[in-house]
């Protein structure tokens, strides 16, 4: 099993290290090429809007869009959550996003760095989980297909429709390899 | 649930985010705006660019807060600024500010001749600069949460910061190697606690991300220090000092995410106009790299 990591900018490495931990295949994705060998896009943590403009101009938003609405598995932390959002606000005008997740996300919504944290997480099904959470955004609105898995003061910040997760934290900083667990449970 | 900011994992946390990205140094609003419209991945604000701080001369100190504060109002990625070496006091208006990393910084005039600032004692993440690997560690052991080669700030000149991530990088290449006496030796030869360098022999790697800093003025520049190790650039000069700097801005932002594919990095090269002229190192009346201790 084939599961990619989009390279284009961000803790691309923590991801793939993750992956590899669990046995899977993990594949740095940066050209058309390389995502067309995949079954599964992980969304790394980084900066939404470099990534945004990167997608453009390599000629990945399109091919991973097209996958993404037949059903292929995606799992988005911070700013993959964003990308992988229907609604993003405090966004650019010009930051495009992927919108296969019914949600309205904030980015930055717990503040600046000063205001970034980690802290212990009660996940639906999994128990206690610590998160850690950098500029990170949470979601505001949640369309009536979306589950939510875990909130931080009542703010969603773990999500799935389909087979779509995304979190507003970073498990792969943490080592915890539950949720990574949990969506490779969807790829295969 | 209890909430802990200012972790370790929280402040190496950001640097692990801006991995693989460009940060851009910036003057006004203006220049933050076009900086973030590039694809930088956080923006340094600065109120000269090193190499106006190396025509003027003259003691270069923190920046005007309202001009820092400017900055963070024009863009939605992360706003880094500069505190002179050992003066926390900068560093504690700094964090007052918000801004979301403090470089202790020998682009400006050091303020304490012996010591760095302690960095654990702050919130807010702190990126040092270093020439070699004691230096590195030094400043990881009073806090930092990133290490930048330092190269030659203003210099437009590569050179620096190739032996600057030759030097850090072959040191640790040889360290994963050393014995168990050998490590000791290390730790004395480097002038560095042996606990980092232990750990340094057991993983191979910094405990901190290292990105390259000093003399990037191409993508072909960028390309460079990636592929030498590098994990993220810092552009000062060589963007707002070139004829074209918004495009040039994203080719080196292109460039640094492709790094390794010779043709999107030739792709991008293409017509940019005149790079910053840049100057011999030898040429030089001050090397900015060497203030730090």
């Amino acid at each position: 099993m084939k599961v990619g990591v989009l390279a284009l900018q961000g803790d691309v490495s923590e991801h793939a290290q993750t992956l590899s931990d669990l046995g899977a295949d993990p594949v740095e994705v940066r050209t058309p090429e390389a995502f067309g060998a995949v079954d599964a896009l992980i969304l790394p943590g980084g900066e939404s809007t470099t990534m945004s403009m990167l997608l453009d101009s390599s000629d990945l938003f399109e091919p991973i869009m097209d996958r993404l609405a037949d059903g292929m598995p995606a799992f988005g932390t911070c700013a993959g959550m964003i990308l992988l959002a229907k609604v993003v606000l405090d966004g650019r005008t010009d930051q495009r996003s992927f919108g296969v997740l019914d949600i309205a996300v904030r980015r930055n919504a717990f503040g600046r760095q000063v205001d970034s944290f980690e802290s212990d997480l009660d996940v639906d099904g999994l128990g206690q989980v610590h998160a850690v959470f950098i500029r990170a955004p949470y979601v505001e609105r949640v369309g009536d297909d979306v589950e939510v898995l875990a909130r931080v003061d009542d703010h969603p910040v773990l999500c799935r429709q389909g087979h779509v997760l995304a979190a507003a934290f970073h498990p792969e900083l943490s080592g915890d390899l539950r949720l990574h667990e949990l969506f490779l449970r969807e790829v295969s | 649930m209890e909430r802990q900011t200012g972790t370790e994992r929280v402040k190496r946390g950001l640097a692990e985010m801006l991995r693989g990205g460009v940060i851009m140094d910036v003057v006004t609003p203006e220049q933050a705006k076009i900086a973030e419209d590039a694809g930088a991945v956080a923006v340094m604000a600065l109120e000269r660019v090193p190499a106006d701080i190396r025509r003027d001369g003259g003691v270069a100190r923190m920046s005007d807060p309202a001009m820092i504060e400017g900055i963070k109002a024009a863009v939605t990625v992360p706003v880094m600024a500069k505190a002179r070496i050992g003066h926390f006091a900068e560093a504690q208006v700094l964090e007052a500010l918000g801004v979301d990393y403090v470089d202790e910084s020998e682009v400006l005039t050091p303020a304490d001749d012996a010591h760095h600032i302690d960095k654990w004692a702050f919130t807010v993440p702190f990126v040092c600069g270093a020439t070699n690997l004691g230096e590195a560690l030094r400043r990881i052991s009073e806090g930092a949460a990133m290490i930048r080669s330092k190269g030659e700030a203003g210099s437009g000149n590569i050179v620096e910061a190739v032996r600057h991530l030759r030097m850090i990088l072959g040191d640790i290449r040889k360290i994963t190697q050393a014995d168990s006496a050998e490590v000791y030796n290390w730790a004395k030869e480097l002038r560095a606690p042996v606990s980092l360098v232990q750990e340094l022999h057991d993983t191979g790697h910094l405990p901190v991300p290292l990105f390259c800093a000093g003399g990037i003025a191409t993508p072909a520049d960028a390309s460079l220090v990636m592929q030498l190790g590098a994990e993220a650039v810092f552009v000062g000069s060589g963007i707002f000092k070139s004829e074209d700097p918004a495009v040039r801005a994203k080719a080196i932002v292109e460039a640094t995410a492709h790094f390794r594919d010779p043709h999107i990095v030739a792709k991008v090269s293409r017509g940019l106009g005149e790079a910053m002229k840049g100057q011999e190192i030898a040429e030089l009346e001050v090397k900015l790299a060497e203030r730090g201790w």
